[in-house]
Formats: structure tokens, C-alpha cells, sequence
């Protein structure tokens, strides 16, 4: 795991509510963990379970009404994001946090081309003139795989395909050289084997860069091949945290089982029936006072009904888990 | 002259579905006039037959056409050349009330659970409509047969008279089953039916479409760009790319023993949910070209790893692989004058 390197970012305790005309919606609910320089952790969930949100909160862009930061702290290298003035806030953010998101055609600007919208970027944080921000983000588009990166900084968004515009997304997040990538799934409106391509560019980016990655995504599959460490959540707080070694192989959390027997993959022998996790997840404005995974778990007792598991320590190299009747690997 | 006419119309075979060299091309129209500059190649001559009660399962990347074959398999899109015939009658050409008399007997569920359902009718009446529109059975038939639906597809009868916005993605979805299944179809096109759902949805969805194949014997045509989704459904697998199957066999063979360069890089590009199998991928570079200009030759041949010469100039022609009884075609030069 990334035992001894320093803690990049540590989140504990952070509540973010939304205001909605039903009332007032807990979309994270206590969610705590550290990420460690250099490391890429995946966060996973399906949807509506906070990840999104989480990875927002972290460079306060939770759009605000009708959401708020309501508890927490969020310290980058020991200062709390929480209590910085939008200015600070604005010169972490692209600089020393940068984020990407899912569909690169709504990020970017439309009526500029890409050229100036990377040398903005760069003279915002850094002194450069415009002729040193032009050479600097030519080079970036070079190092994430653009053809032509001379010809193509001139280009508009719109003449670019899907998986272009994703690396010119990634080229201006990294363009100031950031301590942490926050990815919100970077590759889930690309092709499978456009995928493949992004995905193995941002492993050799983090490498490069010696940077730690926040990959947020709804897909184990992507987590097991680029991340050595995931999170997964579910309702808004996490149900398990460890390296994906333990994780995948011995999942001691029931959804996160569930969840791994529920992926249809490619096998040998085909199942007469995929594996199901039944009923849904329970809405957010009538959540259980248990564990918010009870009505749907097949290991749930009389105290998963009554009270809230909390995330335990998970020592031995087991995961930590938030569950009172974890799956036992001895069992 | 009659006969001829005739025998052009129909089709003698075991097959459900036969789908002859159909084509489906969009104009690109530009300047003053509004001529046509290009032609977009959505679909450009696919052909494949579909048995009662058995599932293809199409599968390529976004813009090969494989929504397009779809809709134009259904007449939804009318096709530019080519000839469908569903239970031996070729409803390609069909009048508009022929069309319709034949629309009982095909049916399809589209993605998007959320744009596909109207938000103004109710449960009863978005399941009804087929119902309707067709004059199948009395009113009282009908509201019999809607509550049938509901139990086939796994909801419970209280929810008649809501409204879609109350349900979740995949309780939308079932009701979308639900309308397709009313008239009784022999065929369905299930275009990318669960790629909207979560996971632990998309299973459940997946095993109930199981289920009706196997208790109802429809036919499905398969639409998914997940290689892992298709293997649980399908029967058979096509590979499309491009507006060209370049691959087709059983579900078993064509997992085991891919013979296309770009089924392989399909295959091996799948993240797996394995941290051990840190991976063999084959990565294609590029990306897949426009279809208003396809390169010459073989279609993929930009992006293939074991490209040849002649694979930019000659079109490959599809050759049979299999063994006997188990036929496996493969457009590929690689396999050019190979016999099997």
C-alpha cells in the first residue's frame, strides 16, 4: 500500500446536504479518508452514492444553492480547504488540485480554441508570456498523445472526437504540474478501446507527474486495472476502504461483494443466471436509521437494523469496513 | 409474372428474421442548394438471420451503425437497399397499413428508460398502448393482459396508476419490457437496454430478458457495445464496425477463439475486475473514422495491428471459419483464402 508516504489529503467527517423541495438531502453523509502523495485511489459507487459529490466538495464545487458543505474538514497538506477565502481557493484549484470530468465537450469552451483556453490556464498560476504558455501547452498535448499538437492547438472543441477532447481535458488539468487529479469518470462516455487508450495515459501521466489520483468511477473493472487502492461507497459513506488486492479478491463488506459478483464478465462456462444484489437502494430523504445496506443484505441482524456501522480500522492488511457482520476470510 | 412477383416478396426458411445486404446511408447536404455532398455509410450492407427464440447479440463502438441497423431492420428507418423479411414476408417496401399490421410482431425497448416512457400516461396506459393502437382484445382483455405483463416483468400491480417519474432507472425499464412484450411479438431489437442501469440493476435486468427468451421463445436482436453483456444473452454474436459486420459465430466460439484483429483488441481493451490479471491489452491507436469517409479497403485497416498491403486497397471478403455445423464468418484478409 502507500504505508510511510505522506498524506496528501484527508477528509474526515464531511457532510454535504441538498436542499430540495422534498427537503433537505444528505447526499454524503460522513465520509472520511486520507489519500497519500502519489497514490490513485478509486472511488466507487453506483450512482447517487455521493462519490461525485465527495470529489466536488473537495474543490468546493458543489453548486451552492442548493448544496452545502454542512460538517467536515478537507485538509491538502495539512491546511483545511474548508476555511480558505475564494481567492486561496482559486489558486489551489487547476494549480494545485485539478479535476476532469465525464463529458469533455461540456467542460470546454465551445467558442475558443484549445490553444487559448490551455494558455489561460497557465498564465492564471503561473508567469509565463503568452508565447512561453503556447510552447508550455503545446508540449502537454504532445504528452498525452495528440497528433499534430502544433496544428491541433488551434482547433475548436468541436473538431476534435471524443476521446481528443478527454486528453486535451487531461492536458490542461496537468498543465500545472498539481499534486492530485481529481477523475470523475474520465472514461465512461468513451469507446471501450478509446478507453483503454485514456485510462493507460493517465497511468503513465500519475507516473510522470508523481502525482495522486482521485478516480471516481462506477466501474471496478477500471479501478482494478489502474488503482491500488479503492473506496467504495454506498448512500452517501463508505462501506469499505482498502488495496484492491483484498478488496477484489476478499471483499468483507456484503455490497461490495455483491457488487463484484453482479459485473457480467467474460467467462468460460456461461452462467444460467447472473448473480443479483436484490431490491434498490433506499431513497434519501427516508433513509433507515441502521445501516443504510440492511434491507438489501442477506447477512443483515437485529443491530444492522438499530444502529449505524461505522468504519472500523481494518488492521493486518484486511480492508477497513463499515459493516457488523463483515464477511470472514477465515469462515 | 405473379409467381415471380410473389417469390420476390417472400422467403421459405427456419429462419425468424432475414436480413438481406441491408443498407441505410444519411446524405450530407451542404452550400446554398442543400446538395448532396457525401453520403454517411451507416449500415452498408449486413446481412444475418435470426431463428425463433434465439438472440444475436450486436456489439461494436458508438457510430458503427449498430443502433441504425436496428431501426432499419424495423422500418423505422426506412433503408436505403437491401430486404428484410420477418416470418418469411418481406416487409422492406410494405405499405404504410401493412407496416403497421406487421409491427405487431416486432417490437423494441430503447435505452434511455427516461426519455422512452411518456411522462403524461400512466403505467396502465404507456403498457396499454400497443394494445390500442393494434385492437387487440376488449377493454377488459386489455386490462387483464397489463396486469400480466406487470408480474412477467417483476412489478407489483399497485403501481397501474403512477406515473414514470415515481419509478427508478431500471423499474422504468421493466415497464419499457413490459410495453414491448404486450403485443405478443416474435421479434424484439433491444438496443442497449441496461448500459443507462447501475450495475446491480443491470443484472436483474439482464436475467429477466433471460427469462423471456427462454419462456415466451422470442427472437432478440441484441444491441450493446459491452462484449460482457452480450456473452450472458446471446445466442450469437455479431461484431460490427463501421457499418460492416466483420465477424460473426456462436457466443462460445466467438469469445474463445476471436479470429478478427478487432474483435481481439474488443476483448482484450474490457477493464476486468481483477487487480491480478494486470493486463495483456491489445491497444488500438486512433480512433474510429467517420463514417461519411470510410478508408478504402478494409474499414479497420488504419488502426489494425497485422495490416497488410492489400488491406488498404481490397475490401476483405467474409469467409466462412467454422467447423461443419458451426459456422464462423470473419471479413479479413488474414483469413483470405483460407478454407476452413
Amino acid at each position: 500500500m502507500s504505508d510511510g508516504s505522506e498524506i496528501l489529503l484527508s477528509i474526515r467527517d464531511l457532510r454535504v446536504e441538498f436542499a430540495t423541495e422534498q427537503g433537505v438531502v444528505r447526499a454524503v453523509d460522513g465520509v472520511s479518508f486520507d489519500v497519500h502523495a502519489g497514490e490513485t485511489v478509486g472511488l466507487v459507487g453506483e450512482s447517487g452514492c455521493g462519490k461525485t459529490v465527495t470529489g466536488l466538495s473537495i474543490l468546493r464545487l458543489v453548486p451552492c444553492p442548493p448544496g452545502r458543505i454542512a460538517a467536515g474538514q478537507i485538509e491538502f497538506r495539512g491546511q483545511d480547504l474548508l476555511q480558505l477565502d475564494t481567492r486561496q481557493m482559486r489558486d489551489i484549484r487547476g494549480s494545485r488540485i485539478s479535476m476532469i470530468f465525464q463529458e469533455p465537450m461540456t467542460a470546454l469552451n465551445p467558442v475558443f480554441t484549445i490553444g487559448n483556453q490551455m494558455v489561460d490556464v497557465l498564465r492564471d498560476h503561473e508567469k509565463m508570456t503568452r508565447r512561453q504558455a503556447r510552447t508550455a501547452a503545446i508540449e502537454m498535448l504532445d504528452k498525452v498523445g495528440i497528433p499534430d499538437p502544433a496544428v491541433r492547438i488551434d482547433e475548436y472543441p468541436h473538431q476534435l472526437s471524443g476521446g481528443m477532447r478527454q486528453r486535451v481535458m487531461i492536458a490542461m488539468a496537468l498543465s500545472c504540474g498539481p499534486e492530485l487529479l481529481i477523475a470523475d469518470e474520465p472514461t465512461t462516455a468513451l469507446d471501450v478501446t478509446t478507453q483503454a487508450q485514456v485510462l493507460d495515459q493517465i497511468v503513465s501521466l500519475q507516473e510522470e507527474f508523481q502525482m495522486a489520483v482521485i478516480l471516481i468511477t462506477h466501474d471496478l473493472g477500471v479501478v482494478a486495472e489502474v488503482c491500488s487502492r479503492a473506496i467504495v461507497m454506498y448512500c452517501g459513506s463508505v462501506v469499505e476502504n482498502g488495496s484492491i488486492e483484498p478488496l477484489f479478491e476478499q471483499p468483507r463488506h456484503p455490497y461490495t461483494a455483491g457488487l463484484l459478483n453482479s459485473i457480467p464478465r467474460i467467462r468460460d462456462d456461461r452462467l444460467g443466471k447472473l448473480p443479483v444484489i436484490e431490491g434498490m437502494v433506499p431513497d434519501l430523504l427516508q433513509l433507515p436509521a441502521g445501516c443504510r445496506f440492511a434491507d438489501r443484505c442477506g447477512r443483515a441482524s437485529g443491530v444492522c437494523i438499530e444502529s449505524r456501522p461505522q468504519l472500523n480500522d481494518g488492521a493486518g492488511g484486511q480492508t477497513a469496513v463499515a459493516c457488523f457482520n463483515p464477511i470472514d476470510v477465515q469462515q | 409474372m405473379n409467381i415471380a412477383a410473389e417469390s420476390k416478396r417472400t422467403r421459405d426458411s427456419n429462419s425468424l428474421l432475414q436480413v438481406e445486404q441491408l443498407k441505410k446511408y444519411f446524405p450530407v447536404r451542404a452550400g446554398l442548394l442543400r446538395r448532396v455532398v457525401n453520403q454517411v455509410r451507416a449500415v452498408d450492407g449486413v446481412s444475418l438471420q435470426i431463428a425463433s427464440g434465439k438472440t444475436i447479440g450486436l456489439v461494436g463502438e458508438s457510430g458503427c451503425g449498430k443502433s441504425t441497423l436496428g431501426r432499419a431492420i424495423l422500418q423505422l428507418q426506412k433503408p436505403t437497399a437491401g430486404n428484410v423479411f420477418l416470418a418469411g414476408k418481406e416487409i422492406t417496401g410494405m405499405s404504410h397499413a401493412e407496416l403497421k399490421e406487421s409491427r405487431r410482431d416486432m417490437q423494441i425497448i430503447f435505452q434511455d428508460p427516461y426519455a422512452s416512457l411518456s411522462p403524461r400516461r400512466t403505467v396502465a396506459q404507456i403498457i396499454r398502448e400497443p394494445l390500442d393502437v393494434h385492437r387487440i382484445g376488449s377493454p377488459s382483455e386489455r386490462r387483464r393482459r397489463v396486469s400480466e405483463l406487470l408480474e412477467v416483468v417483476g412489478l407489483r400491480p399497485q403501481i397501474l396508476n403512477r406515473y414514470p417519474h415515481e419509478f427508478s432507472g431500471g423499474q422504468r425499464q421493466r415497464i419499457g419490457i413490459a410495453r414491448a412484450l404486450a403485443p405478443k411479438p416474435k421479434f424484439i431489437v433491444a438496443d442497449e437496454p441496461v448500459s443507462a442501469l447501475d450495475v446491480s440493476v443491470q443484472s436483474q435486468v439482464l436475467n429477466l430478458i433471460a427469462e423471456l427468451k427462454r419462456d415466451l421463445g422470442i427472437a432478440f436482436l441484441f444491441i450493446s457495445h459491452d462484449l460482457a453483456v452480450i456473452q450472458h444473452v446471446s445466442d450469437t454474436v455479431a461484431v460490427m464496425y463501421l457499418g460492416r459486420l466483420v465477424e460473426e459465430a456462436s457466443a462460445e466460439d466467438i469469445y474463445r477463439f476471436p479470429k478478427h484483429p478487432y474483435t481481439e483488441a474488443l476483448l482484450s481493451a474490457i477493464p476486468v475486475p481483477d487487480p491480478k490479471r494486470k493486463s495483456s491489452r491489445i491497444i488500438l491507436g486512433g480512433d474510429v473514422p467517420s463514417p461519411a469517409h470510410p478508408p478504402s479497403g478494409c474499414p479497420f485497416h488504419p488502426r489494425c495491428p497485422a495490416a497488410m498491403d492489400r488491406c488498404s486497397d481490397v475490401p476483405p471478403p467474409r469467409t466462412d471459419q467454422g467447423g461443419p455445423g458451426r459456422p464462423h464468418y470473419v471479413s479479413c484478409h488474414l483469413y483470405n483464402g483460407i478454407e476452413s
